[in-house]
């Protein structure tokens, strides 16, 4: 029932000091997680003093001056650093986003303080292990299943009032940042399928083209897989993309009677 | 402890995350839990009103207010739909934090057990005020 002993590796213990360097003109302090699974030593907190007079505005331009300026050994993901690819997503000033998009200016803690995503293991330093969240993605099997052929020599076609259902939906960047926030993931994420992965599983209820609903919606009808949503909201408050899995969730739930009276 | 029950280590990544399966099922206990929950917001505010009706009555007078028909039967509605609701959600939570199998199922059976138990108590205490014996 009950852990009363912290896992392996849960001590967080203070770790080394960069102080800026001498003609700094606006230091800016960050306390960067750290972790190596080659040192065998428990995970630590460095503090870097950051000149954010000489640094873009986003936290992702932080963590970058520090790689190349003061420890080339910190490990993070980015990669389209404007919000769009989701590699960058991370706890930062207690709140799971993406770094490119979140700015320095808007952290309110006196220091920013930069976690890799909660509840999920690490590989090193800032990232995190997402295999299994994919896996669950791929579990719901996210592309239009039809059994119609395709019309000849045109796409499937979608009126834009059934277009504009998908509106909210496909901006989803699968980054993680609201499954890793939800706290039934945390507990039951074995088999709770998650904010993220719902609402991509409701992105393919609601397509108009996809002929596949009724077994859809089968597979989620689970006390464990869907039900697990205690509608907490974390994912919609987290979400840098400004989505609302809770809705989508929610949606789901309702098709679910729908059918059903 | 989150993934102690995805089984063996050898297994692939989809097959853990597929697992057993849906259930097909849930939807009823959610539904079920919204509707207890929808009749105890009404039955709860009857349940105050008739409490605050007995304010300074003796005994006698609360016992014969309770024995007419209609707030017998409100008052057995009441705790029916109390017991019913608190059991759904008192597995909601063991299922949500008890994760060690054998003490997650006795304590899902014991709470099914007391609620039924709790209700029929309930229930034959207010037929003894309504019905006199």
């Amino acid at each position: 029932m009950a852990e009363f002993t912290l896992p392996k590796n849960s001590k967080v213990k203070p770790g080394k000091h960069f102080p800026a360097k001498p003609g700094a003109k606006q230091v800016r302090v960050f306390r960067v997680y750290r972790w190596s699974p080659d040192s065998g030593e428990n995970p630590r907190l460095d503090t870097f003093e950051v000149d954010v007079a000489s640094c873009g505005p986003m936290v992702l331009d932080a963590l970058l001056k520090i790689k190349n300026e003061i420890d080339s050994t910190l490990t993070f993901r980015r990669s389209c650093r404007e919000g769009v690819c989701g590699s960058c997503a991370m706890n930062i000033d207690g709140t799971n986003t993406l770094a490119c998009t979140k700015a320095i200016g808007d952290c309110r803690g006196r220091e920013v303080n930069i976690y890799p995503l909660p509840a999920m293991p690490v590989v090193k330093d800032l990232v995190p292990d997402l295999t299994h969240f994919y896996a669950q993605f791929a579990a719901i099997r996210p592309w239009l299943r039809t059994q119609s052929a395709a019309p000849a020599d045109q796409e499937r076609l979608q009126s834009p009032e059934d277009r504009k259902k998908l509106d909210g939906l496909y901006e989803c960047i699968m980054c993680g940042c609201c499954t890793a926030g939800c706290p039934s993931h945390w507990w039951n994420g074995d088999r709770y399928l998650g904010p993220a992965v719902l609402l991509q599983a409701y992105r393919f209820i609601v397509d108009s083209r996809d002929e596949d609903t009724g077994t859809r919606l089968d597979e989620l009808e689970d006390a464990f897989r869907l039900y697990r949503c205690h509608t907490i909201l974390n994912c919609t408050r987290t979400c840098p993309k400004g989505l609302n899995p809770a809705k989508a969730i929610a949606e789901i739930k309702k098709l679910i009677i729908q059918r059903r009276t | 402890m989150k993934y102690a029950r995805m089984g063996s280590e050898m297994r692939t990544p989809l097959a853990r995350a597929r697992g057993l399966g849906s259930a097909k099922d849930g939807a009823s206990h959610w539904w079920v839990q919204r509707l207890t929950a929808a009749a105890l917001v009404v039955l709860g505010l009857w349940f105050v009103c008739l409490v605050l009706s007995l304010l300074h009555a003796d005994y006698a007078s609360a016992r014969a207010a309770l024995a007419r028909p209609w707030n017998a039967v409100l008052m057995i509605a009441f705790t029916a739909a109390m017991f019913w609701h608190a059991q759904l959600g008192l597995q909601v939570v063991i299922e949500d934090y008890v994760h060690t199998r054998w003490r997650e199922i006795a304590l899902l059976v014991l709470v099914k057990f007391l609620a039924v138990l709790g209700a029929l108590a309930c229930a034959l205490a207010v037929l003894r005020v309504a019905l006199g014996s």
